[in-house]
């Protein structure tokens, strides 16, 4: 039977390939990722989205809602590999497992599932992470070559799955502080800024390695944003907000205030401009609204990056901003058609 | 020649024409059987010679899927016309004219079927621009697109006459940039009539043929929330519309026929003119149905409706048939939960939220709904086209707006049964007390009559002389009203 009411042509474009092109959009950040830390991370993907698809099945059997159609639009899997790609690659399995589930059964369904979470899942998870599990969050890995000892494939999956390290390995041979973190840590101590970038984990614009991470979402992003699946008010927003910040504060005081490219490829500043604070369900729906929205969380980024005390402030910035939607919307309304000029009688 | 015409007195805005025939009576092709009724309304005539056979209620294309009253007509085969009687446009006073072309049936073809007689009333309002609607309402639509290349003469000296009428400024004709040898036809022949028009190529984008839509393109101009274009001096006709109007003026030929696009799942698919009245399935018959369809629409397939069997008659507002199949029109798969992407806000052309309209819809929510601009929306479907949801919002809106017109009605009668129910209560209310005064003032002038006679007696009695009594009228004494 075809349609029954009009209109009766659809454009072949669904839900589902929105969330499969933004996955695609991830791989060349992920490739880049597995290139400078190795493949442990994709364990972690792959650990992340057995837990989100078996998760969401299970959710939905529960809310009595058809399970094929929704696990088949990729949101829950896009889900998990955020979460995944925000935490330590050598996170011990249960962590991955339980932020997860968190996000899918907390964060998700109990809002009522796709399209109403108040909160973007994926940091949500993330949030409770870190508050629960400091230690284990703080596990990152050092970069190739970076490290005392590059561990092997099989023995990184031993200590995932058993916590067991090779006998003559201590975990902080092999993993180290992220680069926004080192840099806090060592302004504390009363290094310049110029001193500290001379150490041997910063690269050229910021951590080695990471950077280049960051720089592969960029890639997909600019993708992201050429086939049109996100709009350019908050990528363009959010960057730039942080870039100016950070540019204000260097300016006055280079000698304590990085630059502001550092802040641009540290941490999750790009997967955030492209991947986190785009996500559809929880950013505004007005093109004011999505710009008010992104330079404010650029804005708590950086503060809380200077001056919190966590390392990257993305997570606690999304949340933030999330809460501010429903508001931001019904302010930022823009004027309907025929409506715009009040002289002529537009405004009723 | 179809072998019956069914023709409803309903196909215009407005009210439905009052039947001038009975059934066994014969008629001529262009005869009257429906005289409007009523401001808004349009006149209904016999599209060929032949016997009425019925008056009587027939299946129309209407989304309620309800019949309505019809003629139905066995055409003879000699397509006898009446007694034609032009008139001159030049000699006529706009009254005059408007009056011919209600009485000619004319109305708009794009779609919406606008009696075209009230656009020329356009009452304190001064015409700057006078538009010519040649871009297509949907895709599949090719029948403006095919008048233009072979009628352009008739529908430019159609919009003479309009400019003539509405003394308007400038004449603007709109055709889509997909349609090159339609606005090179129409040059060729703006140049060769010497008339001062303007041929605009417009973006080939849904819904660039909505009237406000156009407008806004053509011209920049908005025109405001629930006005009309004449309002901001703008009058915009269909390019049939203007055609139909040169053939009722400078021939005396009513609407009787027009052009419609059959196409779909079908062996030959093209532009067929085709009388008013005529059945769907012999027009489907001659352009050979594939044997996979299993359905028709009538008109676009963004805001068309899906015809309940095919043997309701073509109207003056059927522009375009088309056949469909599972495989030409897939049926959407089943909608999921909205994920606010605003991909419908991006196509909307009225610039609404559908996203937060489909939200307030459906949590019935419908004062926010309203405080929303629901209303503006021209329910074109570009919404629910490009949702990656597949959700039917335009079928939400329908539903919401319904929702609203009907709980403002109930309001309203219950706002005048508790009208009529306090009046009532006040009045017999002022009736009693009305009574009570009536009374009290009879006793009271009854006593005083009393008393004073009682006083002329005394006093009669005591001087020894009468005196009239004083005047005890009651009458005098009733509260006035």
């Amino acid at each position: 039977m075809s349609a029954l009411f009009s209109p009766f042509v659809n454009k072949p474009d669904t839900v589902s390939q929105i969330m499969l092109k933004v996955l695609l959009s991830l791989l060349p950040g992920i490739a880049l990722y597995v290139w400078h830390f190795g493949p442990a991370i994709l364990v972690s993907i792959a650990l992340a989205s057995i837990t989100a698809l078996s998760t969401e099945a299970l959710m939905l059997k529960l809310r009595d809602r058809p399970i094929m159609p929704f696990l088949k639009d990729n949101s829950a899997l896009l889900t998990g590999w955020l979460l995944a790609l925000s935490i330590p690659p050598m996170a011990p399995w249960w962590l991955v497992v339980v932020g997860t589930a968190f996000c899918i059964v907390i964060a998700k369904h109990l809002y009522g599932g796709l399209g109403n979470n108040l909160f973007n899942p994926a940091m949500v998870g993330f949030a409770v992470l870190i508050i629960s599990f400091p230690v284990q969050m703080t596990q990152w890995l050092s970069p190739n070559g970076l490290g005392q000892i590059d561990l092997s494939f099989a023995d990184q999956l031993k200590y995932i799955f058993m916590g067991v390290l090779p006998p003559d390995v201590t975990l902080d041979a092999i993993t180290m502080a992220t680069p926004l973190d080192t840099l806090k840590t060592q302004l504390h101590l009363d290094q310049s800024v110029k001193q500290i970038l001379d150490l041997p984990i910063y690269g050229r614009l910021a951590g080695h390695g990471s950077e280049m991470v960051s720089l592969g979402f960029l890639l997909g992003g600019v993708y992201l944003l050429f086939s049109r699946i996100i709009s350019w008010h908050i990528p363009v927003a959010y960057l730039g907000s942080l870039f100016a910040i950070a540019g204000i504060f260097h300016l006055v005081d280079p000698e304590h205030y990085v630059a502001p490219l550092f802040h641009w490829f540290s941490g999750a500043a790009m997967l955030g401009a492209f991947f986190i604070l785009t996500d559809p369900v929880s950013s505004p729906t007005t093109n004011k609204g999505k710009l008010i929205f992104a330079v404010m969380a650029g804005l708590i980024t950086y503060l809380i990056r200077v001056f919190g005390s966590f390392p990257e402030g993305l997570a606690f910035a999304t949340l933030l901003m999330n809460i501010c939607v429903p508001l931001l919307v019904l302010y930022t309304q823009p004027k309907v058609f025929g409506r715009k000029d009040r002289k002529n009688g537009g405004q009723q | 020649m179809p072998s019956r015409l069914v023709i409803p007195f309903k196909q215009h805005g407005g009210e439905a024409s009052k039947p001038q025939v009975k059934a066994g009576d014969h008629v001529l092709k262009g005869q009257l059987i429906g005289m409007p009724e009523g401001y808004i309304s349009g006149a209904i005539h016999a599209p060929t010679s032949g016997t009425i056979t019925a008056i009587d209620e027939q299946p129309v294309a209407h989304p309620s899927e309800l019949p309505d009253l019809c003629a139905t007509l066995i055409p003879d085969g000699k397509d006898e016309w009446i007694q034609l009687e032009p008139v001159d446009y030049r000699e006529h006073t706009s009254e005059v004219l408007q009056q011919k072309l209600r009485m000619a049936g004319v109305v708009g073809l794009g779609g919406a079927t606008f009696p075209s007689d009230i656009k020329l009333r356009t009452g304190k309002y001064k015409i700057n621009t006078l538009i010519l609607n040649g871009a297509e309402c949907e895709p599949y639509i090719t029948c403006d697109d095919l008048l233009m290349r072979e009628h352009a003469p008739e529908i430019l000296r159609g919009a003479e006459i309009l400019r003539h009428v509405l003394d308007a400024g400038e004449v603007l004709i709109g055709i889509e940039d997909n349609k090159p040898e339609a606005i090179e036809a129409m040059r060729q022949e703006i140049a060769e009539l010497g008339f001062d028009f303007d041929v605009v190529a417009v973006p080939t984008i849904y819904p660039g043929g909505g009237v406000k839509q156009l407008i806004k393109v053509m011209t920049g101009l908005e025109v405001p929330s629930g006005k009309l274009p004449n309002e901001i001096g703008v009058q915009c006709f269909n390019v049939a519309t203007s055609r139909t109007i040169f053939r009722a003026l400078e021939l005396g030929e009513p609407l009787l026929s027009r052009i419609v696009t059959i196409t779909g799942n079908v062996r030959h698919p093209g532009n067929y003119d085709a009388l008013i009245g005529s059945p769907i399935d012999e027009l489907i018959a001659g352009v050979e149905k594939l044997p996979d369809t299993n359905g028709y629409i009538m008109g676009g397939p963004m805001m068309g409706i899906r015809l309940p069997s095919v043997e309701v008659p073509l109207v003056k507002a059927t522009n375009c048939i088309i056949a469909i199949s599972d495989k030409l029109f897939p049926p959407a798969p089943p909608a999921l939960p909205c994920i606010r992407c605003t991909r419908c806000v991006e196509v909307c052309p009225v610039e609404l939220q559908p996203q937060d309209l489909y939200w307030f819809s459906k949590a019935k929510e419908f004062g926010k709904a309203q405080t929303f601009s629901l209303f503006d929306c021209i329910e074109c479907g570009a919404c629910s086209y490009v949702c990656p949801s597949h959700i039917p919002l335009v079928q939400y809106f329908r539903f919401a707006k319904s929702e609203i017109r009907v709980r403002a009605l109930e309001k309203q009668n219950a706002d005048k049964a508790r009208e009529r129910h306090e009046f009532r209560e006040y009045r017999i209310e002022r009736e009693k007390k009305e009574k009570a005064e009536r009374l009290a003032a009879k006793e009271k002038a009854a006593l005083a009559a009393k008393e004073k006679a009682a006083l002329v007696a005394q006093e009669g009695a005591a001087a020894s002389t009468t005196e009239p009594p004083a005047p005890t009228s009651t009458e005098a004494a009733l509260p006035k009203e």
